[in-house]
């Protein structure tokens, strides 16, 4: 009876041992192993079935991944004094564990590190730039903008080094930091930039009064447009009626010499016999019911009145 | 399928194995099965043992077989490390050791950026939460626009997807956010708003590709589709007005195009009119007088074969014609000239109607010739 109990106390302890001594690690993990809170040995980076010392030893997780880093909005006037909001985020990993668990502990620590680092770095970067240079991020020729997005002109200052350089340099001096606690960074990008409320209110001011200014120009365009059209209109009239005109009379006028011409090389011939035939057909024509005429017995018509011989 | 009823009773066996024998028969032709199949195990002598094997065997299958979707592919690792990839279908592991974690790589993913939609339906409902903190950004020349865009994606790689990057969709946001405004960063409002859209995709596509590729993040763009794009909500009524405007300047030019084409038509025509009419003046002019000099050298052709009648017959005619129309005919003897003056004519004229002084008119010699 003896054995049988003794057997299944081995065959416990054994399994005991067993699940205290094996560990797995993840293919996103590696471990430092620490005896009596001092690490042992390097870092396991490789993933599967580890063993180490049951009970004395313990293993520590770290991540092996890239890592998180979302920075809170920093409010940070630029060179040019305006006051913006900065929300920027970072990519990073442990690549020293060892390090980074002597430096930090764990991954809060490191946090609230990166959040010192980064921030302190973002602000430095923003204060020593204009916003321009961290909104734009090339000198992207004007010729690549359609003709027709240029109905006003385009504001675009010239920038030396823009958003993307500007981040890789607030990278460059965080990462000389992170270093010596363990972490690489990798990455640091500006997420969000954006006017401080009141800033925010002065500048939807202005796009107003610049949409305002285009309205304007719209009108007035079309305004100087309409009274070109309406001056040529005037114009073209003008310049058609009295062409007109022009033509006409000079119609006439020719007609009229012709006229002339005519009527005198035929009258001409008999100059007196026209005035006279001209001037009985007057007669006619002008003598009405309301003249008056005294004849003469001496006149042509009379003269045999008084001597029928 | 038995061994999943295997364990079922199994379990219900060990709630109520040790006073089995004291209870009323099962009700069902299952238990009675059992019991005969249980009886046997006791008599061999180790029925717990062998319950628990069973259990344990149950247990085994239950963990060594998985099935993965048609859309997914399953990542299975041993003790933590990455083994293989398998397709879809049943598939089995190694129970216990071995994990597996499926991946829907063919399943499009999509991610909102400045809106939310609550619920897809043919008309999806959109949260009405505000995103604008997404959404709102700096355009090149210091304005503001808002813009909603969305990105579709695929898990291309399982293995990078689960092991390269932690908390890959909120990477994944960040990135998005930043590109965005890198790229409208670097356009104006007006090319923002109006006509760089297809533009602007296709830019943030690139570096969005480019991106995850660097940050190794085992997912692959399919499509940035540009949402609403907005100027901020306070400044947009000017938009409007702009629009407005640009409108008003063209109604304004077409109605002066109008008004032109109502009055050039018409003058043009006028003035061929006048133009004709002069020509129809002058066709008249010289006609008539060729026709009128023809007749003069006709009639003055004859009349110069005998001047003296002719003469006097053309003046007598015509005294003829025109004397009976004449109201007030006075005749005067060659001697009483001097008394013309003093002649009342006036009152010779009211006299004309009632006692005409016809009669003295005596006819005209050579009366009724040429009319």
């Amino acid at each position: 009876m003896s054995a049988r109990r003794v057997v299944p106390g081995i065959v416990l302890a054994a399994v005991v041992l067993t699940f205290a001594s094996a560990f797995r690690v993840g293919e996103s993990e590696q471990v430092i192993l620490t005896q009596f809170g001092d690490p042992v040995g390097d870092p396991i980076t490789d993933p599967g079935l580890h063993f180490k010392a049951p009970f004395i030893q313990q293993a520590n997780y770290f991540d092996k991944r890239f890592l998180e880093w979302d920075g809170s909005p920093n409010q940070v006037p630029t060179k040019d004094k305006r006051f913006i909001w900065v929300d920027t985020y970072a990519r990073w990993r442990i690549v020293d564990p060892l390090r980074f668990f002597e430096r930090l502990r764990d991954e809060r620590g490191a946090q609230s590190r990166l959040d010192d680092i980064l921030d302190g770095e973002t602000r430095n970067a923003v204060a020593r730039y204009d916003l321009i240079e961290l909104v734009r991020n090339t000198n992207r020729d004007p010729d690549d903008i359609p003709i027709e997005a240029q109905e006003e002109e385009v504001i675009l200052n010239i920038i030396e080094k823009g958003r993307d350089q500007v981040s890789r340099e607030i990278l460059a001096r965080a990462a000389t930091r992170t270093t010596d606690l363990g972490i690489e960074l990798l990455d640091l990008r500006i997420k969000r930039i954006n006017y401080v409320e009141e800033v925010q209110r002065d500048v939807f001011a202005r796009m107003i009064a610049e949409r305002q200014r285009i309205a304007e120009l719209y009108r007035s365009e079309g305004q100087g447009e309409a009274a070109r059209i309406e001056g040529e209109r005037e114009r073209d009239l003008q310049r058609i009626q009295s062409e007109a005109f022009r033509t006409a009379e000079e119609l006439r006028g020719k007609a009229d010499a012709e006229a002339t011409d005519i009527y005198a090389g035929a009258y001409g011939r008999d100059a007196d016999f026209y005035a006279f035939t001209r001037s009985l057909e007057t007669y006619e024509t002008v003598m009405d019911a309301d003249t008056t005429v005294i004849l003469d017995t001496d006149s042509e018509l009379l003269r045999y009145l008084e001597r029928p011989r | 399928m038995t061994f999943g009823n295997d364990r079922d009773d199994g379990g219900e066996d060990r709630r109520g194995g040790p006073d089995w024998h004291r209870r009323p028969t099962p009700f069902d032709q299952y238990a009675r099965d059992l019991q005969i199949w249980r009886a046997r195990a006791m008599r061999s002598g180790g029925s717990v043992l062998l319950l628990a094997a069973v259990l344990a065997m149950g247990a085994t299958l239950f963990s060594m077989l998985y099935q993965v979707q048609p859309e997914e592919v399953g990542v299975v690792v041993r003790f933590g490390r990455y083994v293989r990839t398998t397709e879809p279908g049943l598939r089995a592991k190694i129970p216990f050791v071995e994990q597996v974690y499926r991946i829907p790589v063919e399943r499009q993913l999509k991610e909102e950026f400045g809106f939310r939609t609550a619920e897809a339906d043919v008309r999806s409902t959109f949260s009405t939460a505000d995103f604008s903190a997404e959404s709102m950004m700096l355009t090149g020349d210091l304005n503001v626009a808002v813009v909603e865009w969305i990105v579709q994606y695929r898990v291309e790689d399982p293995y990078l997807y689960l092991f390269k990057v932690r908390n890959v969709t909120g990477t994944f946001r960040a990135m998005n956010e930043a590109v965005m405004r890198q790229v409208v960063g670097d356009r104006t409002v007006t090319e923002v708003l109006t006509v760089g859209r297809q533009a602007i995709e296709t830019r943030a596509e690139e570096r969005l590709r480019a991106l995850t590729q660097q940050y190794e993040m085992g997912i692959t763009i399919e499509q940035v589709v540009l949402q609403d794009v907005n100027p901020p909500d306070p400044v947009k009524p000017s938009w409007d007005e702009v629009n407005q405007a640009q409108q008003q300047r063209d109604r304004m030019i077409n109605e002066a195009r109008g008004e032109y084409n109502k009055v050039i038509p018409r003058a043009k025509g006028e003035a061929q009119q006048a133009i004709l009419e002069a020509e129809g003046y002058t066709l008249n002019r010289v006609n008539r007088a060729q026709g009128e000099s023809a007749r003069f050298r006709a009639v003055q052709e004859a009349y110069r074969r005998a001047p003296d009648v002719t003469r006097r017959r053309l003046y007598l005619e015509t005294m003829e014609r025109v004397l009976p129309r004449i109201g007030a005919r006075v005749f005067l003897d060659t001697d009483l000239r001097g008394i013309v003056p003093l002649l009342p004519l006036d009152s010779l004229r009211a006299a004309v109607p009632t006692a005409p002084a016809v009669p003295a008119v005596p006819p005209a010699p050579n009366a009724g010739g040429v009319r």
